[in-house]
């Protein structure tokens, strides 16, 4: 086992919910409302130093009473160490874990996938939005046991909302803070940004 | 942005030959004290113009952008403001899809997300599949997955250097290069019979073994690809236009490039000598004799330098591999993982009732999970999957290096010119077929 489950218990006391090593990889399981601060323990103790972050996801079981899991894959490169960490969500509880991005810049958009796969939000981080779906996109979050592989709509109802929607209205809110670029802008768009409406739907 | 200053003895263009019959080489242009050259500041930006940000759409079918990456920038005059990013555009949903298909039928798609690295993506995701089975693969095959993985990355790397030749202004390069990596193809195709979509592997060992003769043209391979690697770092390396156009670009310090998750020779370039090969040892790779080539500045200079020296140690790895490749059987002998061969299949009974359960239901992997890492091109690919002891994996996470590696394009594009964010995206070498998934 990683000994830095020893310090992490030591230091974190109750926190660290459970510990276990499966085919050589530790897994810590934390409580879910201290995640950041036990990541940040890890990057900044000189002892620990977990400097690099591999991987921030998500794993759902086909058993849907199960707790959501939110993982996190932290290396040290000064002591060949692998830890991995885990949250455990349960269900009927707001989906939400402190974001790790003020320790890792690289969490940007991995949470922000994260979210958009699975609709799990990073408290703190300062652009959630979704990454790899366009922000119009209805059928919820697709990396959920829920959503049939094929979608939730209908192929009718996928065909009819893609025609919909406007392929010039892809500028973020964001991108359109630029004043004269905003001026420069069809009416029609101007007006339905004004209104709040982030991209094209 | 940090100033960056660092002397490269240039050469440029030719007049004729030397004494010797190499080209002789002069500067293109000298200054009047014959020693720096001077480069003329750009003209004042029209005053009335001053202050006023424009807002520019890269992509996302702009062939320099390598894929369908958009750029939304924001300038001042022909300065970058700042970058947003916006990606997407291929996502097909690889994971889902992951969800609904045995261990086995997921190689295909690895294949299709870091496409340049097809052999080396079939190489890591068994892998992970494989400590999730808990088995352990015969000699031969691992060898062989080392070669697979060091040829891979050859590919890998001459396609990102001829496209960014291409995109900096080098046509010769890209040409001489991609002939390098059709004789790469070549080889591959011989060996699985496939060129880009290679599919590969097979938990517990490889689809095929090696044909006759195939270890021979793979010498021939490695003793004459490091020449064509000499005529390129000739008219590369010490290039006036290359080195202008690269050097002091979108660098970051080692600090940041750890904090921003870069990995492989992004992270390498800016002086980080982590590299999965070496810290975290898979396929023996600790027993093979190799160098991590390590930058100092962290720009596109250093990255291509990074990315050129590893095509060497490639060569080196492929030559101490083809050395101690062992004899013996390529796949383990556990039909209850890996299909029984095809002969045995229509003669034993035994064998095909195992022929028939793999094909129908597929291996099962106790419950548990794994995340296993290789070096690939790009840097870190993870594989994460997780087992709840049916033949279909609960959870299967790509970790995509160039998806972590492009996260930091604003923080690199930031202050520098318009025509400079096509030479330090190009630098970042990206896939999009990995980063959408």
């Amino acid at each position: 086992m990683n000994p830095t489950v020893d310090a992490l218990r030591e230091k974190f006391g109750a926190a660290i919910q459970r510990a276990d090593v499966v085919w050589g990889e530790t897994t810590v399981v934390v409580e879910r409302t201290r995640v950041a601060e036990i990541v940040r323990w890890l990057h900044d103790d000189p002892g620990q130093s977990y400097v690099y972050l591999s991987d921030v996801t998500a794993v759902e079981n086909r058993d849907v009473e199960q707790p959501l899991e939110v993982v996190w894959h932290l290396r040290s490169l000064a002591f060949r160490r692998f830890l991995r960490l885990k949250a455990l969500l349960p269900k009927g509880t707001p989906l939400e874990v402190p974001s790790v991005f003020p320790i890792f810049k690289s969490a940007d958009w991995m949470e922000r996938e994260c979210f958009d796969m699975f609709g799990v939000k990073f408290v703190g981080h300062p652009d959630l939005r979704r990454l790899l779906m366009w922000e119009g996109y209805k059928e919820g979050f697709p990396l959920r046991k829920d959503i049939p592989l094929l979608g939730r709509f209908s192929r009718a109802e996928q065909l009819r909302q893609a025609l919909a929607a406007n392929p010039e209205a892809r500028y973020s809110k964001e991108e359109l803070s630029i004043a004269d670029a905003f001026e420069d802008l069809p009416q029609d768009m101007r007006a339905r940004l004004r209104s709040g409406e982030k991209t094209g739907e | 942005m940090a100033t960056i200053k660092r002397t490269v003895e240039v050469e440029l263009s030719t007049t004729g030959l030397d004494a010797q019959g190499r080209p002789q080489r002069v500067p293109l242009a000298v200054a009047e004290d014959g020693s720096t050259v001077t480069v003329a500041a750009p003209p004042a930006i029209e005053p009335e113009r001053e202050g006023v940000h424009m807002l520019i759409n890269i992509g996302p079918q702009l062939p320099a952008t390598h894929g369908v990456l958009r750029l939304v920038l924001e300038l001042d005059g022909e300065t970058v403001v700042r970058c947003i990013p916006h990606i997407g555009y291929l996502h097909c949903g690889f994971e889902k899809i992951g969800e609904y298909r045995q261990y086995n039928q997921i190689i295909p798609w690895t294949d299709r997300e870091d496409y340049l690295n097809s052999i080396g993506n079939n190489v890591a995701f068994v892998l992970g599949a494989e400590r999730l089975f808990g088995i352990e693969t015969t000699e031969r095959c691992t060898v062989l997955r080392v070669i697979a993985m060091e040829l891979s990355r050859i590919i890998s790397h001459l396609v990102w250097l001829g496209t960014t030749c291409i995109d900096i202004g080098a046509y010769t390069p890209f040409l001489w290069l991609f002939q390098e990596r059709e004789n790469v193809y070549a080889l591959l195709e011989r060996w699985v019979g496939a060129r880009l979509t290679t599919t590969a592997t097979r938990v517990g060992g490889m689809a095929a073994d090696l044909p006759n003769g195939w270890t021979e043209q793979l010498q021939t391979f490695i003793t004459l690809f490091p020449k064509t690697l000499d005529e390129v770092d000739r008219v590369l390396t010490k290039n006036g236009i290359w080195v202008g156009r690269t050097i002091g670009l979108g660098a970051m310090t080692a600090e940041e490039a750890l904090n921003y998750g870069l990995s492989g020779p992004m992270l390498r370039a800016s002086g980080v000598a982590y590299d999965v090969r070496k810290d975290f040892p898979y396929l023996d790779y600790e027993t093979y004799d190799f160098e991590v080539p390590v930058g100092t500045n962290g720009d596109v200079y250093d990255r291509y330098l990074v990315r050129f020296e590893e095509l060497r140690q490639s060569v080196r790895i492929l030559e101490q591999a083809l050395r101690r490749l062992p004899d013996g059987p390529v796949n383990i002998d556990d039909h209850r993982v890996i299909l029984p061969p095809k002969s045995k299949a229509t003669s034993e009974m035994e064998s095909m009732i195992h022929h028939f359960k793999q094909v129908m239901e597929g291996p099962r992997p106790p419950i548990g999970e794994s995340y296993v890492a290789v070096e690939s091109p790009k840097g870190e690919k993870g594989y994460y999957m997780v087992s709840d002891g049916t033949s279909k994996p609960v959870r299967w996470r790509i970790r995509p290096p160039s998806f972590v590696n492009l996260s930091a394009i604003p923080r690199m594009v930031e202050g520098h010119l318009l025509s400079d964010v096509i030479a330090i995206n190009a630098s970042i070498d990206i896939v999009m077929g990995e980063i959408d998934r």
